[in-house]
């Protein structure tokens, strides 16, 4: 398996998708997983496969050339960013990829996402086994624009996936992109929808860090809360236009708005436009448990993203708030998840009326909440590794079935 | 109320009480934050849209008003034993009058034949027997006012909303001066009895219960079309006998929504051959006989009395009242709209107190029931809405809209 990083060297929800679904696919019997990653690391809390650097580099080399989400730049630990060519790092990865499987026995490439697609067809080209290619998110998806993003990264992604044998995607939404952006035959590519194992998502038990919040709202205010990054992909310009006629009619109501990136500093001066910038706190990007406990401090947790292939921060504010959701119907997981609302993330006006229902309305919150949680409880990453290995046996003669 | 001669019981005889409850609510659009204060109509969606009143009123009298009425009048005609009993509320009839007139005349044509009983309830389907007497008491009337000027008869037995049935219902109906009630024949509450009698009410004189027996109305209601039911492919000829066969019974209470023939049981069942021919192969023998509620709560001798505590439906596995009132969602929703219930009737403002009076119907709170929303099951089949919680958020809003248009008139509810 070729993939770009596993926790804890993970930048994002890449690293913990491909370790949590090798976990689950390493328990089915007579599948073996050796994960390439471009850096050198210790990873001692996995024994359920083999994971192997590419590249004798570390971590830090990696992250300094950029992030899986991102072809131009990265973000720094401390959330700085930094405008840089991850593209490099990729054909290095690639190369060594291809004089690392002169010495392997393997019997099918499996690849995420486009920054090891190269890899992923250079050992097709020199072995000739199959090559499966698992799509997380795509460049214009990433772009937050149809047809946009960085032409050198649309060339990979197109190109492989054209001469992939089979391509597996996190969601109908992200399938329907990729035949979109690139006119792949529909019934070549699979869906796999991303899950979550509860038992990882252990909430904080004491107190929450959020206390400016928890008073509030012990005064009647409601909490919503947004957790991702501020790029354009999110859409959180529209977020805070809806809460500006939230505000309006339900004044008791506070946004949280949790993350950096480049429209940090643009959603700040829009909310102070708005005027509402008394009720919207930005607190820059957070880890640990000030990021766990910020999903706990809502009544509510939107995503309202313009595009979002799968979209795993609902179901930690699931896990670790016991927050409900609002989603944008652009996104993998309102495919899956039934107990939450959604919304077309371009209507405005409905996410308001959503949002003002639940600040309003507890019952709503109450009801939401249970019945999500009954949901998430029941989730596992069971349904898709069984997927995906029947998908292997599709292109296996002989071998694990 | 009319009084109908009592009848000498024909203790001979074994009768099918066929009972179709006909009804349609007025479903609320999509209401949002921004049309509470500024629009006050709740129940125009669009044609084209899910909660389109209109354009599900004429599917339903397309697919199964139109034809199954047609194929009734025929029955009737053909067969002089055969009768039938309907409960049709007021807020179908004010649909049929608005978007399916020829719908509404093929009812009035069977209620001519002198052979279909109409029966009481609440005219806008409510749960206000339990929120509010009065209000309860007002809908049954303007029930019965409608049922006058469209069938001009005047009904002598009673159901109230669901079937919702305890004891307190029936020594309201029995004060009221029906004849008859209807209830769901729900294992507890019979125990080792059979729904196949006529029983009488505890704490009540003169009225008698007629209790469905489900599983008999669901072999049709829910399992017609159902390939993996045993009793699969269902005719009228092995109906027919079963209930032949049956030595403990003087009366088989088949009870179920009308729109079970055409819409909940698509044509292509074989629903409406299996209706067509069952006056046939019953009446074959002539110990058999069709006769209304009211004719049957006369015609037997009540075997038993029935108690019954406890509020029972004929809803779900749960017969409870749980499928309206189980979440706090619609506890919420029902408590809010009734409180502002005096001060709404205060306002004397005819056009406001009905849209209230709409907002009351069950169904509202039924489509906010989330404890089958995960299987997706027949709550689902019948709601309008996505989802339980799109239900509640246009309910809400609507009710917020009632209590701006109380502040407006400067009542402060």
């Amino acid at each position: 398996m070729l993939g770009w990083e596993l926790p804890p060297h993970n930048s994002g929800g890449l690293g913990t998708a491909c370790l949590q679904l090798c976990k689950a696919l390493s328990k089915r019997s007579g599948i073996d997983i050796e994960f390439i990653v471009p850096y050198q690391a210790r990873h001692d809390d996995i024994d359920f496969m083999t994971v192997s650097p590419a590249i004798p580099q570390g971590v830090a080399s990696i992250i300094r050339s950029g992030i899986a989400y991102d072809s131009y730049k990265y973000i720094r630990e401390d959330g700085t960013e930094e405008w840089l060519n991850i593209y490099d790092q990729q054909a290095l990865y690639e190369h060594a990829v291809a004089s690392m499987v002169d010495h392997r026995e393997f019997d099918l490439v499996h690849a995420h996402d486009w920054l090891t697609f190269r890899a992923a067809m250079r050992v097709r080209e020199k072995r000739g086994v199959p090559v499966v290619l698992h799509v997380h998110s795509v460049e214009a998806d990433r772009a937050g624009m149809i047809g946009g993003g960085n032409p050198l990264v649309r060339e990979i992604e197109g190109l492989s996936m054209l001469l992939a044998d089979r391509v597996i995607a996190v969601s109908q939404h992200t399938k329907n992109c990729i035949v979109r952006e690139y006119g792949i035959p529909a019934d070549k590519i699979e869906v796999v929808h991303n899950s979550i194992e509860p038992g990882d998502i252990v909430p904080s038990a004491d107190e929450n860090v959020y206390h400016y919040l928890e008073a509030m709202r012990a005064h009647g205010y409601r909490i919503v809360v947004n957790v991702g990054r501020l790029t354009v992909q999110k859409g959180l310009p529209n977020l805070l236009r809806a809460a500006k006629e939230v505000v309006y009619r339900a004044p008791k109501t506070l946004f949280l708005i949790v993350g950096s990136g480049e429209q940090y500093y643009e959603l700040i001066e829009l909310a102070a436009d708005l005027g509402i910038g008394k009720n919207v706190l930005f607190t820059d990007f957070q880890r640990g448990k000030r990021l766990r406990d910020a999903f706990a401090a809502g009544d509510l947790f939107v995503m309202p993203s313009v595009s979002e292939p799968f979209g795993l921060t609902p179901l930690e504010a699931i896990g670790y708030g016991s927050t409900p959701a609002l989603v944008s119907r652009q996104s993998g997981i309102s495919e899956v998840l039934r107990n939450c609302l959604k919304v077309d993330f371009w209507d405005i006006n409905e996410m308001t009326n959503q949002i003002v229902a639940v600040v309003q309305n507890d019952p709503l919150r109450d009801n939401l909440i249970a019945n999500a949680r009954l949901e998430y409880e029941k989730l596992s990453w069971e349904d898709a590794s069984e997927k995906l290995e029947s998908i292997y046996g599709q292109h296996l003669t002989g071998a694990a079935a | 109320m009319s009084s109908v001669p009592r009848k000498t019981p024909v203790t001979d005889k074994k009768a099918i009480v066929l009972y179709l409850h006909v009804h349609q609510p007025f479903r609320v659009r999509h209401y949002t934050v921004f049309d509470a204060g500024v629009d006050h109509t709740y129940f125009n969606a669009p044609y084209e849209d899910g909660a389109s009143n209109e354009r599900i009123l004429r599917k339903v009298a397309e697919k199964s008003y139109l034809p199954t009425n047609a194929r009734l009048l025929q029955m009737l005609h053909e067969h002089p034993q055969f009768k039938l009993s309907l409960s049709i509320t007021g807020t179908v009839l004010e649909q049929l009058e608005a978007w399916a007139p020829e719908a509404l005349h093929s009812f009035k044509e069977l209620v001519k034949t002198g052979r279909v009983e109409i029966v009481a309830e609440t005219y806008h389907h409510s749960l206000a027997f339990f929120y509010s007497r009065e209000e309860f008491e007002a809908q049954v009337k303007m029930h019965a006012d409608k049922v006058k000027k469209v069938f001009d008869v005047v009904p002598t037995a009673f159901r109230n909303t669901e079937l919702c049935y305890n004891n307190d219902v029936a020594y309201w109906a029995d004060k009221a001066g029906y004849k008859a009630i209807l209830a769901e024949g729900w294992d507890p509450i019979l125990g080792w009895r059979s729904p196949n009698y006529v029983y009488r009410p505890a704490y009540t004189k003169h009225i008698r219960l007629l209790m469905k027996n489900y599983r008999l109305s669901d072999d049709i209601a829910f399992r017609f079309g159902d390939r993996s039911s045993p009793a699969w492919p269902l005719t009228a000829e092995k109906f027919s006998r079963w209930l032949a066969d049956n030595q403990e019974a003087t009366n088989f209470d088949l009870f179920m929504d009308y729109e079970t023939f055409g819409e909940h049981q698509w044509g292509d069942t074989g629903i409406f051959d299996f209706l067509a021919h069952l006056p046939k192969e019953w009446l074959a023998n002539r110990h058999h006989t069709f006769m209304t509620v009211t004719e049957a709560a006369e015609a037997f001798e009540p075997k038993d009395e029935i108690d019954v505590q406890s509020t029972i439906t004929w809803a779900d596995t749960e017969r409870d009242l749980s499928a309206w009132l189980g979440n706090s969602m619609q506890s919420n929703a029902i408590e809010a709209l009734y409180s502002l219930r005096d001060q709404i009737i205060g306002t004397r403002d005819l056009a406001f107190i009905e849209d209230w009076r709409k907002l009351t119907a069950s169904d509202h709170f039924y489509y906010m029931c989330t404890k089958y929303f995960n299987d997706g099951d027949i709550h689902a089949y019948f709601s309008p809405y996505n989802t339980p919680y799109e239900a509640y958020m246009n309910f809400m809003n609507a009710y917020h809209d009632l209590h701006f248009r109380l502040a407006e008139k400067g009542v402060s509810a």
